[in-house]
């Protein structure tokens, strides 16, 4: 039997007002527990939630990056459960009118293309966030988070792989932070994703029932706990089982998943318009000044990218796959214009060293203009390819410009054609057994002659005029 | 006269003049709480000592040559509403020890203006009820008959005012509980257009039908207290930035070429009181006699305004209640040995037995497979209630109405029948779901001396007409001069 993953996911992306949602507390992570506070966040008697506009404009270059339809008349609705870090007893959401619905975003995958559709996109507040004491039965709650602006965004059920979802959820990540409306951060929970899974025969019309996972903080986490989902439910189908719609818990180090909630024990949430809020209207005329002023997307950077710099379009992939991966590229452009030189040594040489030290290009210890002045010093001739790389990790370990480690270390190519003559004519009087094999047809001895004169000139002549002067020692 | 009898403007005048001072006035009014407090049992919180240091303030202000017309008049709050530092029971024992660490906006506007703050009066818990019977904390009576309740929810307000424990207050009216309680008590209180007043700071009860208004002396007293309190706030979403007029500039305007409207439906309704009917009756003749006109109209969905409104207040609040759960403030169970069994006994222990009814009524109308048989169907009722109301207002300027079916029913009457109890707000809680603002004015005794109030209903933001016929009205009539008797 063949089967196929249906898999909907969930996306909670925390916005980087200043603010919170509902009041003027700030939203910045990592205060000591409770000082970001305030009656309305609290949830104190009599008080009421005044909306913060930004958040509505965050939510709404949401919409339009996704291709989403704005809602003119948008509600927010009471989400109803107890839970100790959810201080009103009710969280501020939005249910039957979202702010956006009807939208989708492209994916590529192994150079397949394939559109992933958004249900909608919808406006909440988080909760607060608890801690329990392992030495005694005592749970404390922190309300710094509470209030701090999420929006939801729901896929639909086009995912049928957890490359796919991998795929997606990059993609949104991508765009999130290519609009500067979340910082993205997965471990501090700002950017965080659900999954919707289940099973069906292959050709199937009729969904299986589906389970959604919970705790899927990593990219990684995400495709392991699907992969791991989609098994499971495949074994039980094939054992002639059944699955039940169940909440399921990721374990990160078991790499399984566990029941947390059946249905029989899900919530009803009771969803009612909030009275204390007015309907929110989004006119024609918001969005449009919204739209004004939208960054590139990652689908049109890309696109440029492969248009303006004639880049392969993996290049281009790779190189918009962040905003600041390309804004880095493109600053690198601006000292030393020559595109596929640039991505090789961005996509190569810098991307390599960031991964290997597990940091993001922000944390880069080589800035773009450095780097582009490394790659002019080469193109000039001032330094060869080698000594390049040698000023490179120089660069990333010292953080001092090329210029300066070159004049530093007396890096400067020798290019004077008569002091490489001498070292070569050196090099050929102590080698008389190579010099023998070359003249019999064993041309592939000149990369050992070239080595043995890099190696008397520590790797600072030039290796054109080195191979020139050679040939022609040679050939007489 | 005693000091504590005046009016806010009759005070005013005398504060003004220095013929008197806030202190003096303060003191007498705290002097005759004390006085009849054990029979009116109108209070959850006397401030003695905050109000005396407001006074004294007050008295500086005006020495200073600064007066409004509410400097150093003592005022009680309904303890629905925040007051800062001064403990806010909402009459729950939930939240018998809560002192919020703000004012509400309407406590602020009062306080800017430099009104003193007596107390804070009785109430049903969470205002939910319509005779003060439902109070966790303690049962006031009626100054009129003390074995009969004063109304509710706004019940201290108006027993208060009624037995001159203060110059003035303010109540809040989510199906009528303002205007109720002023009718029983034979005070004027109104409840001012949905938005018309801000909500914060005001407990929530049902979100989309609360509304602070005032109860006073006479309908003058009712216009200074409006013009405070009125007006669009920022801390409230649903308040109305909509000009605020001088609501005593137009008192005195006659009522030539205003036009009534008497809806049939309201005088159908079974168990209407002879008395009451006779005493509203005779008002909708003198107010005729001054120029008005009277028109028959109709308000069609009044049947089932009782019914809509008894699921979309409880639903709302079984929301707005969600949040005491004894984990931040206010009461909490001791004996629990999980979560589940704290909020089961806090909230158990902690409200009575009327809010647990009403939550578990609200609960239910929002659950899933009950929304739209409920809560859906209840919305689109109060739609058509506003439509009635919108169609009828293009026949007429006002409306005429009893307030009660009947006069304050005896302690204990009905409180085992808690769906008679409901059916008695029929007259009032139509203004709440359509949001348009009522007065309730005195206008007649019962054959058992029991005050009986009118009701003025009009058009959205349209106080000024209410309080214009009411003052018209309270003019050619006497029934606002009587006062209880309390030994």
């Amino acid at each position: 039997m063949e089967f196929e993953s249906v898999i909907g996911l969930e996306v909670h992306a925390q916005l980087k007002t200043r603010t919170k949602i509902f009041c003027n507390c700030s939203t910045a992570f990592g205060a000591p527990p409770n000082t970001h506070t305030c009656p309305v966040c609290l949830g104190m008697p009599g008080v009421l939630p005044v909306l913060n506009k930004k958040v509505v404009e965050y939510a709404i270059r949401m919409a339009i990056a996704t291709n989403c339809t704005i809602a003119r008349e948008s509600r927010f609705a009471r989400k109803n459960y107890f839970y100790p870090d959810l201080p009103k007893g009710y969280q501020i959401s939005q249910y039957e009118l979202p702010i956006a619905e009807f939208g989708y975003i492209d994916i590529e995958q192994n150079g397949n293309k394939k559109r992933i559709g958004i249900t909608r996109i919808h406006i909440e507040e988080d909760a607060g966030k608890l801690t329990h004491d392992p030495n005694r039965p005592v749970s404390m709650v922190d309300f710094n988070r509470t209030g701090v602006p999420l929006i939801e965004i729901v896929s639909e059920p086009d995912i049928r792989s957890p490359e796919e979802a991998g795929a997606y959820l990059r993609h949104l990540h991508s765009v999130v932070r290519y609009l500067d409306i979340c910082d993205g951060n997965m471990e501090e929970g700002s950017f965080r994703c659900d999954a919707n899974v289940s099973v069906m025969l292959k050709g199937s019309e009729t969904f299986g029932t589906r389970a959604e996972l919970k705790n899927l903080n990593s990219f990684k986490h995400v495709e392991k706990a699907i992969y791991f989902e989609t098994e499971r439910q495949k074994d039980i189908v094939l054992d002639g089982g059944e699955v039940i719609q169940e909440t399921r818990l990721w374990d990160p180090a078991k790499s399984v998943t566990t029941s947390i909630r059946t249905k029989e024990d899900a919530h009803d949430y009771r969803y009612f318009p909030d009275p204390d809020l007015l309907p929110l209207v989004v006119d024609d005329d918001w969005v449009d000044r919204v739209k004004a002023t939208l960054p590139e997307l990652p689908d049109a950077r890309m696109k440029r990218f492969v248009r303006e710099f004639s880049l392969p379009p993996y290049d281009a992939g790779v190189l918009t796959s962040s905003r600041e991966i390309a804004d880095y590229f493109e600053d690198c452009l601006k000292v030393f214009p020559e595109p596929k030189q640039v991505s090789n040594w961005v996509m190569g040489s810098l991307l390599g060293l960031l991964n290997a030290e597990g940091k993001s290009i922000e944390d880069s210890p080589i800035p773009a203009h450095d780097l582009g002045a490394l790659l002019k010093l080469m193109d000039e001739d001032v330094i060869n390819g080698r000594m390049a790389k040698t000023v490179f990790e120089k660069m990333a370990q010292t953080g001092k410009t090329p210029k300066t480690i070159i004049k530093e270390d007396g890096l400067v190519q020798v290019t004077d054609a008569s002091a490489i003559e001498a070292i070569v004519s050196e090099v050929l009087a102590r080698s008389p057994k190579e010099i023998e094999d070359y003249k019999n047809g064993k041309t592939r001895v000149i990369g050992f002659f070239v080595g043995q004169v890099m190696k008397a000139t520590k790797g600072k002549a030039n290796p054109k005029i080195v191979n020139e002067i050679l040939k022609d020692k040679l050939s007489c | 006269m005693k000091l504590y009898e005046l009016t806010i403007q009759s005070a005013h005048t005398l504060l003004k003049q220095k013929e008197i001072s806030s202190q003096e006035l303060t003191r007498a009014v705290l002097d005759r709480i004390h006085a009849v407090e054990k029979d009116v049992n109108a209070y959850i919180t006397v401030a003695d000592d905050l109000a005396m240091a407001q006074a004294e303030l007050a008295d500086k202000t005006i020495s200073e040559g600064n007066i409004s017309q509410l400097t150093g008049i003592p005022l009680a709050i309904k303890d629905l509403m925040c007051t800062k530092g001064l403990r806010t029971t909402c009459a729950s024992k939930i939240l018998e020890n809560f002192v919020p660490p703000y004012n509400a906006t309407v406590v602020e506007k009062l306080r800017n203006k430099g009104a003193v703050i007596v107390g804070k009066t009785n109430m049903d818990e969470f205002a939910m009820g319509s005779s003060n019977e439902h109070s966790g904390m303690k049962m006031t009576h009626n100054p009129w008959d003390l074995t009969r309740i004063p109304g509710g929810s706004s019940g201290g307000s108006a027993a208060a005012v009624a037995a001159d424990m203060c110059i003035g207050s303010l109540g809040s009216d989510t199906g009528g509980s303002v205007r109720q309680p002023a009718s029983h008590c034979s005070v004027v209180g109104m409840k001012p257009t949905y938005g018309r007043v801000s909500r914060f700071g005001l407990v929530a009860f049902a979100s989309s039908l609360d509304q602070i208004g005032p109860l006073t002396k006479d309908v003058t007293d009712c216009a200074i207290l409006m013009n405070a309190i009125s007006g669009y706030d920022s801390r409230d979403s649903t308040s109305v930035p909509e000009d605020v007029p001088d609501y005593t500039a137009s008192l005195t305007d006659g009522l030539e070429g205003v036009t009534i409207g008497i809806p049939k439906e309201y005088y159908a309704v079974g168990g209407l009181d002879p008395d009451v009917s006779g005493s509203v009756k005779n008002a909708i003749g003198k107010i005729e006699d001054m120029g008005a006109k009277c028109v028959d109209i109709s308000l069609p969905h009044t049947e089932y305004a009782v019914a809509a409104y008894y699921v979309i207040a409880p639903s709302e609040a079984s929301s707005n209640l969600a949040r005491y759960d004894g984990v931040r403030y206010g009461f909490r169970d001791k004996d629990r040995s999980d979560l589940m069994e704290m909020y089961r006994n806090t909230r158990s222990e902690g409200f009575g037995p009327e809010v647990q009814r009403r939550i578990i009524i609200g609960t239910y109308c929002l659950s899933a497979g009950y929304y739209d048989a409920y809560y859906g169907k209840a919305s689109q009722v109060r739609t058509l209630i506003m439509e009635d109301f919108k169609k009828a207002f293009e026949n007429c300027d006002a409306i005429l109405s009893p307030v009660t079916p009947s006069p304050a029913f005896p302690v204990g009457e009905n409180i085992d029948d808690p769906l008679t109890m409901y059916l008695s707000d029929i007259f009032t809680l139509s203004a709440n779901l359509a949001g348009i603002p009522g007065i309730s004015v005195p206008c007649g005794f019962s054959s058992k001396g029991l005050p009986i109030g009118l009701q003025i209903m009009g058009r959205h933001f349209n106080e000024e007409m209410l309080l214009k016929i009411a003052y018209n009205f309270e003019q050619a009539t006497d029934f606002h001069k009587k006062k209880p008797v309390l030994q």
